[in-house]
């Protein structure tokens, strides 16, 4: 009986699912990618992968041991901030550099704003557009199968239309180590839908509204090649549905969330399109990240019962 | 000469522009993306706080008081307009790199906040030790944010490349890295117990902790918002007891006119 009737205060949680729990579904959710990744660009993607998730866990570790603060490396959020950081490097990007990004991802995004749940931008995207500033060579050079060459992206930004849609899809291309395969990334999206760690407005909001802009503006007209390759080119998959999802840095409210998607959307377009660079998700992803307090304020919910009543009178 | 090397060491620890004051952050920010910027930024600011604090100070009889923020400026810029051709003429390379914030001097708000609240009340020679410790302490504040900046972001100091070229952190000389080696610098202020902005201890009835001798004038708006809001309340307080007053005569009357009825 008394295990029938249990009495405490509110809220009455009956969901089993914790940070840790959710850190680690994102992380099964990314290893199709991850996975593939290795595969693709061999060897260097592996200890690219691994130095950014030891980094990023150890300097966590030391950060929190130092500053004497409550250990939170057991969450699997520095880890996941790190492995994404790799999935959003070059194969071929120097490993001291990464190991450089992955203490700027933890330490000044993360920690010195006071740590998980209080980060003001998505760590890994903080620490790309850090890396990206820093050696923009490097960040730009893009090998695979041995011939360093512009990514598909780029190419179709300079009118060279030669890669092939299949090719985007499966992954076969040039890029960062987890960008360029659509088909593993959208495997992961759909677990994460499955499990309900992630809900679909922000990611359906951002690529429907990436795509209308890239029709409109995009200077193809109606060519459902071009907006198949600019949707499956570059890293619109991963941004949107494992980065602009982050519960940090993204709104609560659905009303929130359907704004952030749509400036999220426009945003990468303008950067793609009219941008000098091919590539502008993270950018957009980070500029977002900062505008969430206010898309917060604007479009707080009204109660229930408190409908056409202004002012809260 | 006592007062001289107070002032002196005013200038450059105790009130240090950069580090605890936080004065003339325009430029701090956005020339320091070398060690020679910095320190070159700094010197010519020098010459200019000396020079317009010694001028201020000998003016100060004659500047009425209510016109003397227009004649500060006018000195300032005169001076600013010789060293900026000085320049020009001597040292093109340290222009060309200083660019627009050579003019901009002219708004630098340690000369005018020096001029303010001290050169204008005070004699010439203390005035002219002002000037050059507040100017020394400008320049040591951007010469060490400028030194840190190039050796992270261009592996040398002074143009003395000691780090190859594949180590820099471009990051650095830009914008961004401005403001988190100034954030880090500050931190260390604090964690080591510096005098800086933070550490200072305050007056916390009033925003600017009451601090009249560094006082450029911008806190006391904030000081004004607090006595309006003393005022107001006392005004309030005032208009309260009135109204109760009244209501108290009020009542007596009724009270009185109740009696007349009963009588």
């Amino acid at each position: 009986m008394s295990n029938l009737l249990n009495i405490s205060s509110s809220p009455h949680v009956r969901d089993k699912s914790s940070t840790k729990s959710i850190m680690w579904d994102v992380f099964l959710a990314l290893m199709p990618a991850t996975i593939f990744g290795i595969c693709n660009f061999g060897i260097k993607a592996a200890v690219l992968i691994v130095t950014c998730v030891v980094t990023a866990v150890l300097s966590e570790y030391i950060w929190q041991k130092a500053m004497k603060l409550p250990l939170t490396v057991s969450d699997g959020s520095a880890a996941l901030t790190g492995l994404l950081l790799a999935l959003n490097l070059s194969s071929t990007f120097p490993v001291w550099m990464a190991v450089i990004g992955s203490v700027f991802a933890i330490i000044i995004v993360k920690q010195l704003f006071g740590g998980l749940g209080q980060n003001f931008m998505n760590p890994a995207l903080g620490a790309r557009c850090f890396l990206m500033v820093s050696f923009a060579g490097q960040m730009t050079s893009f090998t695979y199968d041995g011939v360093t060459g512009a990514t598909p992206l780029a190419m179709i930004k300079q009118g060279d239309d030669s890669t092939r849609l299949v090719d985007m899809f499966l992954g076969t291309i040039g890029g960062t180590i987890g960008e360029t395969c659509t088909l593993a990334l959208l495997l992961g999206a759909a677990y994460l839908l499955v499990r309900k760690v992630i809900t679909w407005t922000i990611p359906v909001c951002y690529i429907v509204t990436f795509a209308v802009f890239a029709l409109i503006f995009g200077g193809h007209g109606f060519d459902i090649t071009y907006l198949a390759k600019e949707l499956c080119g570059g890293g619109l998959m991963l941004g949107a549905f494992f980065m602009a999802t982050d519960y940090v840095t993204s709104p609560i409210t659905p009303r929130g969330q359907i704004v952030f998607g749509i400036l999220l959307g426009v945003l990468t377009g303008v950067f793609r399109i009219f941008g000098a660079s091919a590539e502008g998700v993270s950018y957009a992803i980070i500029i977002c990240n900062l505008l969430v307090p206010l898309i917060e304020r604007v479009t707080i919910p009204v109660p229930f019962g408190k409908e056409g009543i202004k002012d809260g009178k | 000469m006592n007062s001289c090397t107070e002032r002196l060491k005013n200038g450059i620890i105790t009130e240090n522009p950069t580090f605890v004051m936080m004065l003339g952050m325009c430029p701090t920010l956005a020339v320091t993306s070398s060690a020679i910027n910095g320190l070159g930024m700094g010197l010519t600011t020098t010459a200019v706080l000396v020079l317009s604090n010694v001028f201020i100070s000998l003016l100060r009889k004659v500047i009425p008081d209510k016109v003397r923020i227009p004649a500060f400026i006018v000195v300032v810029a005169s001076f600013v307009t010789i060293i900026q051709l000085l320049l020009k003429a001597f040292l093109p390379f340290l222009d060309s790199a200083l660019g627009v914030y050579i003019p901009l001097i002219v708004v630098n708000c340690i000369i005018l906040g020096r001029a303010e609240a001290y050169a204008s009340k005070n004699p010439v020679v203390p005035s002219l030790f002002d000037g050059l410790g507040m100017g020394l302490g400008f320049t040591f504040g951007l010469t060490c944010i400028g030194i840190c900046r190039e050796i992270l972001g261009a592996g040398a100091i002074f143009g003395k490349e000691f780090i190859p070229d594949d180590f820099h952190i471009t990051f650095f000389v830009l914008a961004p890295g401005a403001f988190l080696v100034l954030a880090f610098l500050t931190a260390i202020q604090n964690k080591l117990k510096l005098p800086s902005a933070t550490n200072v201890e305050r007056d916390d009835s009033l925003s600017c902790g009451g601090n009249c001798a560094s006082c450029v004038g911008a806190s006391c708006v904030a000081n004004k918002g607090i006595i309006e809001a003393e005022r107001v309340a006392a005004k309030a307080a005032k208009a309260q007891a009135a109204k109760e007053a009244a209501e108290k005569a009020k009542a007596a009357k009724a009270a009185k006119a109740a009696e007349k009825k009963e009588d």
